[in-house]
């Protein structure tokens, strides 16, 4: 099981370690150090080093490695989870997950770790439960803390922890009673120069906001399960009966929480809510070409295209661009030749458009690569799968 | 160091003002001086001098100073180990605690001090922790057995620590169920022979229970436990994969592999053709496609799996080609992963989308990537072979490019092509040769050298061009050297005339300027075939070579079934057993993937009983070998001795069988051969099997001579035999029950035919038959299927299939086989006996030549010879009438006058068994050799 963990920052420095068998030196990091010079990028330090005798497996998230030793065979996805839910509780726990906050709160830090991991065995991940056990520190507790003298280490067996419902704490008190259910869709696509889809495929989670009294039990389904293809729920729900009734029924946890993650593959036909239209073109002999790009929404059923980004890698023999958008901003940079684009939203009555010229390497020959273009946007309450909610139940 | 509030430690003094504060009375100070010290520990400074200070601390009633003592406890008490001893009474009263969790947190920490003074304190209180009324306590305590164990693995067992782990497997709660599991394991691992997790039915039903309602990281325990369980037939194991599928729609990751793991494994017992199978299939591919939407880390050892399971199961993503197409912002281990497996996936349905991604690939700007994706390319020529043509011509487009290692990389592919697809696409050659001189790579020169050599008639100047590279031979790396020297050889032998001082020179440079010992000797080699016969050289040196196969990147089939069963782990990152990197393999077991049930069993093993492994290429003429044999069976055969011990293994007991049960198998064909005499009586079988071949048993008969005497005519081609039914059970002894029954083998299923005959007054229902143990494994296949009530007087039908996977008993008489028949009155006992010959099964023809080398290969004393009278047959029509019987005719040989006929035959458990006819025409006697 989990042996130590080291958290290393940017610059190579470890700056916290935690063992919870025996200790093991630090440098043991010498490898992953090694492993991390010879990476041209930061994220491309492989996740598993091997050492004479030990294992590195690594997650780099915030800028921060998260190095965890283990010595025996153990499954390096189960490893790989844990540092991941780490990071997810410092988040939840300071709000942002960097090194300052970390060595800001190093001993509630280390108190959580401690809680986390018992002999490599994971204890206590559910944020409700580690909430029970320590309290996340705020201004307002600090304070308190210091007049009173009371602690920040909970004094009650955590409730939930043997309960059926593990993820829930019981006596739960609000006098708002509110539930509130985001979907999140993300599609990514790829589409050929004439606009037909070549592949698109979506990544949904519905994540979930309950503040609710009592052990509510709640039902949610959908106006078209089927469309879902690959579905992870949250623990806490019932497997039996989405398999029969394609209905989600659970007790949900007191707070934040994702209900449910899933995959919507290009089997299905998906509709993409937005179009480009473009015209690309390089002169023959002149160092000049044409730029001239047109944004515009389809099928969003009368919702707004917000947040829109438009990036594109230009050929390498372009020098510099000069270009006029009919809104929002421009950036060209020469060097990486990447030209982004920030929309903002998009308005129907009036399509952004970027039109001007590239100028191009003098005496180069034409550029045979085609540029590709990327594009991020948000539209609130729509999902382009088509996945609607038909109705919930308490 | 000042945007930190608690690391103003620098100097001893500040050390010593903690010491101050630690003993000072305010509470809240002391807590405050507590997590100093503990701020300072964590980033790795020593602050052990305040050992005495902080355990004095411990005796608190706050459960914040309480954790934070305990962690600062865990830290130093190794180095302090006398001072250690101070925190134990603290620890064995808080173990008394009314609060569970202070016990638990206490049985906790107690656990993690490794210190060796401390464990046997630490005996008593966990005993009691491990039967706590608290689950919470409970589950801790198992986890702490694991740590135990890790600092004093003698004192758990002594202790008997582990059966109490045992029994927690048991346990109401489901947590403490993974718990547990998760210890044993632990432990397990340092004690490979011991049996700890002994996994039967029961046990796993529990383990399935406590699945579902246990957090995600006990599934994870439990999943890998099961991992480890075989099931006893497929039905068993499609219900634990049915209980296990809805794991793959856990959002945590490690749970789905594990589940995925399970899944593959027990897939292996489930029959192909079950709806079921198909259903899982299905049910396996959006997992792991999801998967491949997570973390980066996550989708590397996701990809690294997948790459194992698509060996082994292509067709669950063989649809799913799309996903692994490269991102552009992957990193890069992900891109590479990713590419092994399209190339993997690559068929004719979607080579032309994998090419185009490829084409792509190769003109990005990581070198790795691209050096990669030109060789996938090859690759896929050598795969899909109607995509050669597509791939090498995108091939050429790549090395118009010029960039120097897309080139190099793509003429190392395309001398793999050449070698799958000779005589094709030779016209690109013109093309390599341009870019001959910007090859500086070794393998890419090699290769190069190598095409060079190869084609060199097709090359106008290739004298010029190997004589350019040879220039500098001393500063080419071996493997140029090596590939430059076969090249020019294979040039001179194809242009004797031009370049014969060229070889001269390539030939010396080998032999006596170079000191590596394999360019040297390979030097020599040619150069004695060059100047003892050339047109010997030729053919070695320019033999036709075989194809390369299009899987050479596969693991090795062994390699890929242990690892599908550690799918999830390091082992299956890294593509080695386990055994090969874990830090002290001690614990390492070889896994194995289940066969599918029964079925597959008894061919493997059929082989291993009897056929030498002799290759047929070995024997160098057949006529005289035969010739040896037949002296060798002239000779005065001695009877057989006491047959020694086969050297393969097989299926259990046949081991037995040869040894202890082959005397009285060769008996027993020696009694249905033997001196038929007499006429057939209605109980044939009443020999004693026990005789001994080298006593002959007295006349008896049955068996073979009953073969040769059924069939009148003469090459009619007729069933098995199948002696008359003989009365079983006489209706005295069953209360009106007579049984009369015989054995038969029909379509190769060997069946017991029963006459069910009521001679009572009253109804006979509800029959049933059981067979005791026997020799053969033979077991009823399915109940006895008698449907309707047998009145008074009336008699039924009844032919029960039978199998031979029951168990199986190392006894004599070898064809006895007791039976015990239920009905509504009682339960009768009788016993039969069974023909031998109905065990012989359909695919015991052996091959020719393995059949000599087997004979050749059995001793002598294993011999048994033995006569058959008064049998009117030619050998003609005996031997079809032995095939009738699997009797299998391998050769016939007429030899003054004797027809001399070589038969084998196989046996249910696979032992082989060989025999020489020898008919005398007009002699009424058989002669008869068995030997096995």
């Amino acid at each position: 099981m989990i042996h130590s963990l080291f958290l290393v920052n940017a610059s190579g420095d470890i700056f916290l370690e935690k063992h919870w068998k025996s200790v093991v030196s630090r440098s043991v990091c010498d490898y992953f150090f090694e492993a991390q010079e010879r990476a041209t990028e930061p994220e491309n330090v492989p996740p598993v080093i091997p050492t004479p005798h030990h294992y590195l497996i690594s997650v780099l998230r915030h800028r921060i490695y998260f190095v965890a030793v283990i010595q025996s065979e153990v499954p390096p996805l189960f490893v790989i989870e844990f540092l991941h839910r780490v990071v997810d509780t410092f988040q939840d726990y300071f709000g942002v997950c960097t090194e300052a906050a970390i060595k800001d709160n190093v001993v509630v830090v280390y108190e959580l770790l401690e809680e986390m991991l018992d002999n490599g065995f994971p204890l206590a991940t559910e944020s409700n439960i580690l909430k029970e056990l320590i309290k996340p520190p705020t201004i307002l507790r600090t304070m308190v803390n210091t007049i009173t003298g009371s602690t920040n280490v909970g004094e009650q067996l955590p409730t939930g922890q043997l309960s059926v419902v593990p993820w829930r704490r019981t006596g739960v008190k609000y006098t708002n009673n509110e539930a509130y259910f985001d979907v999140v869709e993300e599609i990514d696509a790829i589409i050929d120069k004439s606009g037909s889809t070549i592949t698109a495929e979506i990544q949904g989670v519905i994540d979930a906001c309950v503040k609710l009294t009592g052990m509510p039990d709640l039902t949610l389904s959908f106006m078209n399960p089927r469309l879902l293809d690959d579905v992870s729920f949250h623990p806490c729900v019932r497997f039996k009966r989405w398999e029969a009734e394609r209905i989600l029924s659970f007790i949900p946890p007191d707070g934040n929480f994702r209900l449910l993650s899933y995959h919507v593959s290009s089997q299905n036909l998906v509709a993409i809510p937005v179009y480009v239209k473009h015209n690309i073109t390089f002169r023959e002999g002149s160092s000049q070409g044409r730029f001239d790009l047109t944004l515009g929404p389809k099928q969003t059923m009368g919702k707004a295209v917000e947040s829109v980004l438009v990036s594109s890698q230009l050929p390498r023999g372009v020098l510099n661009a000069n270009l006029n958008p009919s809104q929002g901003t421009y950036t060209f940079d020469p060097v990486t030749k990447m030209l982004s684009w920030d929309v903002g939203k998009i308005n129907p009555q009036k399509l952004p458009s970027l039109k001007g010229t590239m100028s191009l390497q003098a005496g180069a020959s034409k550029p045979d690569e085609n540029p590709s273009i990327n594009i991020q946007f948000k539209i609130q309450q729509m999902a382009i799968s088509g996945c609607t909610q038909a109705g919930q139940t308490l | 160091m000042c945007d930190f509030p608690f690391f103003s430690l620098v100097c001893t003094g500040e050390i010593f003002e903690l010491k101050a504060e630690l003993n000072s009375d305010k509470k809240e100070k002391k807590k405050e001086a507590v997590k100093k010290v503990i701020a300072s520990m964590t980033v790795g400074k020593d602050v052990s001098a305040l050992f005495p200070d902080v355990v004095n601390c411990m005796q608190t009633d706050n459960l914040e100073l309480k954790k934070l003592v305990y962690l600062y406890l865990m830290n130093y008490a190794k180095s302090q180990p006398d001072m250690a001893i101070m925190a134990v009474n603290t620890f064995v009263k808080d173990c008394e605690d009314p609060n569970p969790l202070i016990r638990a947190l206490a049985v906790r920490t107690m656990g993690c001090i490794r210190v060796d003074k401390i464990t046997e304190y630490l005996c008593e209180p966990l005993r009691k922790c491990l039967k706590d009324e608290d689950p919470y306590v409970r589950k801790t305590a198992a986890v702490c057995v694991a740590k135990l164990h890790d600092i004093n693995a003698q004192l758990v067992e002594d202790q008997g620590f582990l059966d109490t782990l045992k029994d927690l497997i048991s346990d109401s709660n489901p947590m403490v169920v993974a718990n547990a599991v998760a210890a044993l394991s632990e432990i397990a691992e340092s004690h490979p022979n011991s049996n700890l997790l002994d996994l039967n039915p029961q046990t796993i039903n529990k383990l399935l229970t406590a699945l579902n309602e246990c957090t995600e990281w006990g599934q994870i325990f439990i999943l890998d436990c099961l991992a480890n369980y075989t099931p006893r037939d497929d039905r068993e194991s499609q219900s634990i994969c049915e209980r296990v599928t809805p794991r793959l729609s856990h959002a945590n990751s490690a749970v789905v592999l594990s589940a995925v793991k399970v899944l593959m494994k027990f897939m292996e017992m489930l029959p192909k053709d079950l709806d079921y199978y198909g259903t899982l299939l299905k049910k396996l591919a959006p997992p792991l496609v999801t998967l491949l939407s997570a973390e980066p880390e996550l989708q590397y050892v996701a990809l690294r799996n997948i790459n194992l399971i698509v060996q082994r199961r292509p067709e669950i993503l063989k649809h799913e080609m799309k996903v692994f197409f490269v991102k552009y912002n992957d990193p890069i281990y992900v891109k590479l992963e990713k590419l092994d497996i399209m190339i993997r996936l690559a068929s004719q349905a979607n080579i032309a989308q994998v090419l185009a991604e490829l084409k792509e690939y190769a003109t990005e700007v990581d070198v790795d990537f691209v050096r990669k994706a030109v060789r996938a390319i090859g690759r896929c020529a050598i795969k899909v072979e109607q995509s050669a043509e597509r791939c090498v011509s995108t091939l050429l487009d790549l090395i118009q490019t010029k960039v120097n290692y897309v080139v190099q990389e793509a003429i190392v592919v395309i001398k793999d092509i050449f070698r799958k697809y000779p005589n094709k696409y030779e016209s690109v050659i013109a093309t390599l040769c341009e870019n001959l001189d910007s090859l500086d790579e070794p393998e890419a020169r090699a290769a190069m050298i190598w095409i060079v050599g190869e084609y060199a008639e097709r090359i106008d100047n290739a004298d010029e061009l190997l004589e350019s590279f040879l220039e500098g031979f001393h500063d080419e790396s071996t493997q140029v050297q090596l590939q430059l020297l076969t090249a020019i050889v294979k040039l001179f032998l194809k242009k004797p005339t031009e370049t014969q001082e060229l070889v001269q020179q390539v030939l010396s440079l080998a032999t006596q300027d170079s000191d590596n010992p394999d360019l040297r000797d390979r030097g020599y080699i040619y150069w004695r075939l060059l100047s003892t016969d050339p047109v010997a050289a030729k053919e070695v040196v320019l033999a036709e070579k075989p194809l390369i196969s299009e899987e050479t990147d596969l693991i090795e089939p062994t390699l890929l079934e242990e690892l599908i069963c550690h799918i999830g782990t390091l082992a299956s990152v890294y593509h080695k057993p386990p055994s090969a990197f874990v830090e002290g393999s001690r614990g390492v077991q070889h896994k194995r993937l289940p066969g599918s049930a029964g079925s597959a069993d008894s061919p493997d093993t059929g082989s291993a009983a009897g056929v030498s492994e002799a290759p047929p290429a070995v024997i160098p003429s057949q006529g005289d070998l035969l010739g040896d044999l037949l002296n060798l069976d002239l000779t005065p055969p001695t009877t057989s001795g006491p047959p020694p011990a086969p050297s393969s293994g097989m299926q259990m007991g046949a081991m037995d069988l040869l040894g202890g049960g082959l005397d009285s198998l060769v008996g027993l064909l020696h009694l249905g051969g033997d001196l038929g005499g007499s006429p057939a009586m209605g109980a044939g079988f009443g020999a004693p099997p026990t005789a001994m071949p080298a006593s002959f048993p007295p006349p008896v008969s049955g068996g073979l001579d009953d073969l040769f005497d059924l069939g009148g005519s003469v090459g009619m081609p007729m069933g098995a035999y199948s002696p008359p039914k003989s009365i079983w059970l006489p209706a005295m002894k069953a209360k009106g029950l007579e049984i009369s029954g015989t054995f038969a083998r029909r379509a190769g299923v060997i069946q017991m035919e029963m006459t069910l005959t009521n001679k009572a007054m009253s109804i006979m229902t509800d029959f049933a038959i059981q067979f005791n143990r026997n020799s053969f494994g033979l077991a009823p296949a399915g109940p006895l299927q008698v449907l309707t009530p047998v009145g008074p007087n009336q008699s039924i039908e009844v032919a029960l299939p039978l199998s031979t996977v029951g168990p199986v008993m190392k006894m004599e008489p070898l064809t006895n086989l007791q039976v015990a028949v239920k009905n509504n009155i009682d339960v009768f006992y009788f016993s039969s006996q069974y023909p031998i010959s109905m065990l012989f099964v359909e695919d015991g023809k052996m091959e020719r030549q393995v059949f000599l080398a087997t004979w050749k290969d059995i001793p002598n004393d294993n011999e048994a010879q033995f006569q058959i009278k008064d049998c009117h047959l030619n050998s003609d029509a005996a031997s079809s009438k032995l095939q009738g019987s699997n009797v299998f005719t391998i050769a016939k040989r007429t030899v003054e006058g004797q027809d001399m006929l070589y038969q084998s035959m196989k046996l249910t458990n696979g032992i082989w068994v060989l025999a020489e006819l020898r008919v005398q025409a007009g002699n009424p006697n058989y002669t008869v050799s068995t030997v096995s």
